[in-house]
């Protein structure tokens, strides 16, 4: 019974095709939508972590800021050196300069950053080689000529398909020996391309093209195990005993929390997607509200049929399951086109605002049946009312 | 050939004492006021009256589409005015096939669709539907229509669509109400021979109508006037063969 009222749902369908795609309108834009921004949401939530990542899950960034004196005060090796020694919980303390660049090889040019680094901060960072090999100890202790290619530095100027380990290349007015290259990064925080760089032992950088000691930021990476805010209330009084200022000064320099980071984008990304699903279940009750508008209407056009069905003995209860069907039957079509209409959507925005494409299984079977119960909730009163129908009266209706 | 058997023993529908009211206290209505009427297996029945008689009412009774105020109406021995609604579906669906004035056909639904619509309901395979859809197609001559919608079939066409519809449960009456009443005189022959012969392999017809010429076919014919029956003439048969031959 229920095969055939399908059956009949569908050719009813077929007969109005016009009606019943305006009449699904606005499910198959709710779930649409529905399904895009959720998918939206989690390529944003995805890409936000991997940047995260970049950054180091559990990690401090430590920088200087400018005083209501207007100065700044850079912080430098040394306090580096002792926020890795005196404070407990601390895994990595490592510092980072950069400078702008021109990298040239071969006959080719490339403006780019040269970032000073030591192994210990690309690992703070859980930034790996890809080819070649990390800096020596020697290497980064004289601050030897010696670089890691950056991925869009290396597809900018060196020849694709040849390992570019081993080669000279000069940047600026530095000559330095290629030894190996990082792998892909992505978007670093603050805006930088962490892919556009090159590498170099944070003492040539700090020598060569920034002539002095200073650091720009370091970062500290501590035991999970440790309360975050316990290191950071160590880290800063340790912080502002070596820069000597009084109790009333406030400090002269910002420490971030990558994991409040991390929960402060989830939040947001959280919140977007819960104000989108508000809007698209707005659209949907609309949506829903049309399908009952349009199932009183079928019941009001086909009364003669119904009078028909009861005389040849329909029950009252097979009649409310054929409209009951046709609107669940209905609702799940749209259902279905809104999905595949979510599917094109997500992956061409997805492929517009740089974000990754992250199929999400349950948001599209959540859609799918969310829209046949609202069949069910918005054709239920049709049908009903088409089963309570006098046979006679019925046959009457003009 | 002679329509219409020999009445012997139970009747097979009953009405005794039968009355209707529509609406209450002042604006009530009195339609039937004590109707009692016997039908036998196999009788064909033209019922007739002027309007407002009560021969529609009797009719939305006798097809178990209504019940009366009072009174008892067996079919087949069952006390029809004391089933419920479900229950005068199933009844309908078993042993009641009906024919209405304006054919009641479902648009844009092919002929053979019409008439496989109450095997829908019985949980047939679909084979099953088919061969007895175009069996009662058959019956009325309309095998070659079987893929026509409404729309494509003249009124006779659509009449005997109806009546195949009718026909396809096999039932043991078949309520024709005014039949030929959208159809010239010609095509009105034809249905009314159609009936005929139809009562003549075995079904008990019940038909409604005004005009003499159509109740002439039936092998009794009840009048109605003012909610009760005022005559019951039987054996009239002879004259409408005759009548239609000429």
């Amino acid at each position: 019974m229920l095969g055939t009222s399908i059956l009949l749902a569908l050719r009813e369908i077929r007969r109005h095709i016009l009606r019943s795609i305006l009449t699904t309108l606005g499910i198959i834009i709710g779930v649409a939508a529905v399904v895009t921004m959720v998918t939206l949401g989690n390529g944003v939530t995805a890409s936000v972590q991997e940047e995260i990542s970049s950054l180091g899950a559990s990690n401090f960034i430590v920088f200087p800021v400018r005083t209501t004196r207007g100065t700044i005060r850079p912080f430098d090796d040394a306090d580096v050196r002792a926020v890795g020694q005196q404070i407990a919980g601390v895994e990595i303390a490592a510092g980072n300069v950069s400078a702008n660049a021109t990298a040239f090889y071969n006959g080719q040019d490339w403006d780019t950053r040269v970032q000073g680094v030591t192994n210990k901060l690309l690992e703070a960072q859980s930034v790996k080689i890809d080819e070649g090999r990390a800096f020596t100890r020697d290497e980064e202790e004289s601050g030897k000529n010696v670089c890691l290619l950056g991925l869009k530095v290396r597809e900018a100027i060196f020849p694709p398909a040849t390992s570019p380990v081993g080669a000279r290349m000069r940047l600026g007015d530095v000559s330095c020996e290629v030894i190996g290259t990082v792998e892909e990064r992505g978007q670093g925080g603050g805006g930088a391309d962490d892919d556009d760089a090159v590498y170099l032992p944070l003492k040539n950088v700090q020598r060569r093209f920034r002539g002095n000691e200073n650091l720009d930021y370091f970062v500290v990476k501590y035991d999970p195990a440790y309360a975050a805010a316990t290191v950071q209330d160590s880290l800063v009084a340790l912080l502002r005993e070596r820069r000597l200022l009084q109790d009333a000064e406030p400090n002269d320099f910002n420490v971030i929390d990558t994991a409040q980071v991390n929960q402060a984008l989830g939040a947001a990304t959280g919140a977007l997607t819960a104000m989108v699903a508000v809007i698209a279940s707005i659209s949907l009750l609309v949506g829903g509200i049309g399908i009952m508008n349009i199932m009183l209407v079928s019941v009001t056009e086909r009364t003669r049929e119904i009078g028909i069905r009861l005389a040849i003995g329909a029950l009252a209860r097979e009649v409310r399951l054929q409209f009951l069907t046709e609107a669940v039957v209905l609702c799940a079509l749209g259902g279905l086109v809104g999905i595949a209409l979510g599917f094109v959507a997500s992956i061409g925005l997805a492929a517009v605002i740089d974000v990754p494409y992250v199929f999400d299984p349950v948001i599209n079977i959540v859609s799918f049946l969310f829209s046949a119960i609202m069949g069910i909730v918005f054709g239920y009163y049709p049908a009903s009312r088409a089963s309570k129908l006098d046979p006679i009266d019925a046959l009457r209706h003009e | 050939m002679t329509a219409g058997r020999p009445a012997t023993g139970e009747p097979l529908i009953q009405l005794e004492g039968i009355t209707k009211t529509f609406g209450s206290g002042a604006a009530a209505f009195q339609a039937l006021k004590g109707v009692d009427l016997a039908i036998m297996r196999g009788e064909f029945v033209a019922v007739m009256g002027p309007s407002g008689s009560g021969k529609s009412t009797t009719m939305n009774i006798l097809g178990c589409l209504d019940v009366p105020t009072s009174g008892v109406f067996r079919f087949r021995g069952v006390e029809v005015q004391k089933l419920d609604r479900d229950q005068r579906s199933l009844l309908r669906r078993r042993y009641l096939g009906f024919v209405f004035q304006g054919f009641n056909l479902l648009a844009r639904t092919t002929a053979l669709e019409n008439v496989e619509l109450p095997l829908l309901y019985r949980g047939e395979s679909k084979a099953q539907r088919r061969a007895a859809a175009m069996r009662a197609l058959d019956q009325v001559g309309l095998v070659p229509w079987a893929d026509h919608t409404p729309a494509e079939l003249s009124g006779g066409q659509q009449q005997r669509v109806a009546i195949a519809r009718a026909l396809v449960t096999e039932p043991d009456v078949l309520l024709a109400d005014e039949p030929t009443g959208n159809l010239d005189s010609e095509r009105s022959v034809e249905i009314m021979q159609l009936l005929q012969r139809l009562n003549a392999e075995g079904i008990t017809i019940l038909m409604v109508t005004h005009e003499e010429d159509m109740a002439a076919y039936a092998g009794t014919i009840v009048r109605f006037r003012d909610g009760l029956v005022e005559r019951i003439e039987r054996g009239a048969v002879g004259h409408a063969a005759e009548g239609a031959a000429g």
